[in-house]
């Protein structure tokens, strides 16, 4: 197997507060081939976003790379310097927020915001950068590209500001595309459109996908390969239909077993979502052991004491469990 | 937008009716008139004929609302009336006033922006540093500093020991005695200022769209410049015209203090002599000036947000 494009090494992200360090993160691994879309699930506050913030080079304080490699197309992203990240950044990385409400600046027009993208990595004039931006516009299925780039973005929909966010994450033809819960803020029948954009887009230009969500669904969709996070560890990681077959983590199974079934209650008749029974802990607060333990159902006594490493599967794929080691 | 500013323009007429009719109230309330002011130095007490008489000629034994009804036929005639004390037209008074008045509160205003601006954004640019600190610090000092005390001080400082500016009076209308007073005047918007533009710098430095932003492979000097200036502009601009408008309201007792001929010593002087037309004329000026100030700061910033609709 050729390098892959990405390769996260033992990720450890601190969260520091008053000089103590707390792993928001800790020993997260997995790779990403050129092309391939990898999904990441989990509840919110497990460390996806987090993990893809690393990846861009944005955490802020409180929040840094505590350890770990993060090596992408010959660079390690945790160690190199300020200025060679801010020319990968947008060129090579690029992201997708969650929020296109506020992730665009309210007083520029959107063609100016996607346009700022060939000002600032193909050297481009204004008036040419402008012009692409029209084509960027276009290659988002927005219509009327040529009006649109004008308007300001509380003049455009929630889903017509999110395909402007991908036509600035994909202008400069990026490797990698970091989509942090894209569709979460978006009606459903948006959702679906602005998935099929990404996903045709990025199978059109041989762009890999990192693709965060808390959906299993739109994951299920998506992905080859899935990563399930639970408190700031990597619990899981296999191909994507051998999870939502056959989970090989107590957390997954959960997570799967609490997907409300569309048409269960006329077959079935009432009954009780199923959830993971208490909540996850806090950063600083995580328990010692198993970081599931304590809402695990399969639990072993030394689940509570030590921490379970990673242990390859028969069917392939990696799962941090004792019912496993 | 033609139609959105002669509606803002009517929309004053109201403002400026009210106003005028909560002071004919007040000085129908408090006890003295133009007349009885005359003898308040002790020396001479007029005779209560004298004063009957007085008060007929001035017209002010009429009931409220007839001298109200007088006085509002007049102000459509853009009339002001007569100064009880110079029998002057209040107009005139009060145009020989406003170049003096408009001199210190755009000199307090530009001295506080152009000090207040930058400290608050660099302070925001290095938040917890040393500057940071100390120019928040100096800021809420510059805040609770009663004006009055200010002036003082720097009368003391600036005039009575270094010699550097005259301590008093207009002069020749020259940028030397204009400095004092418009320091002192100038120091609590600065401090506002200083701090508004802080918040708000820091603010928008954490948005979401600035977050966008560096995700481009932005310089966080192009962040600055493409995506901050703009957006921090509009708060800036609303707190520069608030202020303004308190600046003129302020400067009656710095223009008192350092004997500054503008509006605000005319309207103290004018107060203790109840010469009502003349404190009438003040107080609606300034009103007007306010309202003014506001409806080009709203007009401004509805260029820069495209959000803002004139409506």
């Amino acid at each position: 197997m050729s390098e892959p494009l990405l390769a996260v090494e033992n990720l450890r992200i601190d969260l520091t507060i008053g000089g103590v360090h707390h792993a928001a993160v800790k020993d997260v691994s997995f790779t990403i081939g050129r092309g391939e879309t990898f999904g990441l699930v989990g509840e919110s506050g497990c460390g996806k976003s987090v993990t893809a913030l690393a990846l861009i080079g944005l955490l802020r304080p409180p929040l840094s790379v505590g350890a770990g490699a993060i090596r992408f197309k010959g660079h390690d992203l945790a160690q190199i310097g300020a200025d060679d990240m801010r020319r990968l950044r947008g060129a090579s990385v690029s992201m997708i927020f969650q929020e296109p409400m506020t992730a665009l600046n309210p007083l520029s027009p959107v063609g100016r915001q996607i346009a700022e993208m060939f000002v600032l990595h193909k050297g481009a004039t204004w008036v040419e950068a402008e012009k692409r931006a029209v084509e960027a516009l276009a290659s988002v299925r927005v219509p009327a590209p040529d009006r649109r780039a004008k308007d300001y973005p509380h003049q455009l929909s929630g889903g017509m500001r999110q395909r402007v966010m991908i036509a600035i994450a994909l202008a400069c033809g990026p490797d990698l595309l970091l989509a942090d819960e894209p569709t979460t803020a978006l009606d459903v029948t948006v959702q679906a459109e602005i998935l099929e954009l990404i996903r045709d887009l990025s199978a059109a230009r041989g762009t890999a996908v990192l693709m965060i969500s808390h959906d299993l669904g739109l994951i299920a969709n998506m992905c080859a390969r899935v990563g399930v996070m639970y408190a700031g560890r990597l619990v899981e990681e296999r191909e994507a239909e051998d999870v939502f077959r056959d989970p090989a983590h107590p957390y997954t199974a959960g997570l799967i077993a609490s997907l409300p079934l569309l048409g269960a209650r006329a077959r079935h008749g009432r009954a009780r979502l199923q959830e993971i029974e208490g909540v996850v802990p806090s950063v600083t607060a995580f328990p010692a052991g198993c970081r599931f333990n304590p809402r695990c159902a399969e639990r072993l006594e030394r689940c509570a004491a030590d921490d379970p490493a990673e242990t390859a599967l028969a069917a392939g794929g990696r799962v941090r469990c004792w019912r496993h080691g | 937008m033609l139609a959105y500013l002669a509606r803002r323009l009517i929309q004053t007429i109201p403002i400026l009716l009210a106003v005028a009719g909560v002071i004919f109230i007040l000085f129908s309330v408090i006890p003295g008139s133009f007349a009885s002011s005359l003898g308040d130095d002790g020396k001479a007490v007029l005779d209560a004929d004298v004063m009957a008489r007085m008060n007929r000629e001035l017209g002010l034994s009429d009931p409220l609302h007839v001298r109200f009804a007088r006085y509002v036929g007049q102000l459509a005639q853009f009339d002001l009336g007569s100064s009880f004390r110079t029998r002057q037209p209040v107009t005139g008074v009060i145009a020989e006033r406003l170049w003096p008045s408009a001199q210190l509160a755009i000199a307090s205003m530009l001295f506080a922006i152009v000090v207040g601006v930058p400290l608050g954004f660099l302070a925001a640019m290095r938040p917890g540093s040393l500057l940071d600190s100390v120019s928040m610090v100096a800021a809420v000092s510059g805040l609770s500093l009663p004006k009055f005390w200010l002036g003082l001080m720097l009368m003391y400082l600036f005039a009575l020991k270094l010699g550097w500016f005259p301590s008093f009076g207009y002069g020749d209308g020259g940028l030397k005695h204009l400095v004092l007073p418009a320091v002192a005047l100038g120091v609590s918007p600065l401090a506002l200022l200083a701090r508004t533009t802080r918040a708000s710098v820091l603010e928008i430095m954490n948005a979401d769209f600035v977050r966008t932003a560096r995700s481009k492979g932005m310089s966080e000097s192009r962040v600055v410049r493409w995506h901050l200036t703009r957006n921090a502009l509009v708060i800036v601009l609303t707190t520069v015209g608030l202020q303004f408008g308190s600046v003129i309201g302020q400067a009656v007792v710095v223009e008192k203090l350092f004997s500054w001929p503008g509006l605000g010593s005319l309207l103290v002087d004018s107060v203790s002599l109840r010469d009502i037309p003349v404190v009438q004329g003040c107080i609606l000026t300034i009103v007007l000036i306010f309202l003014v100030i506001n409806l080009v700061v709203d007009v401004l910033c509805a260029m820069i947000d495209p959000r803002i609709k004139y409506t």
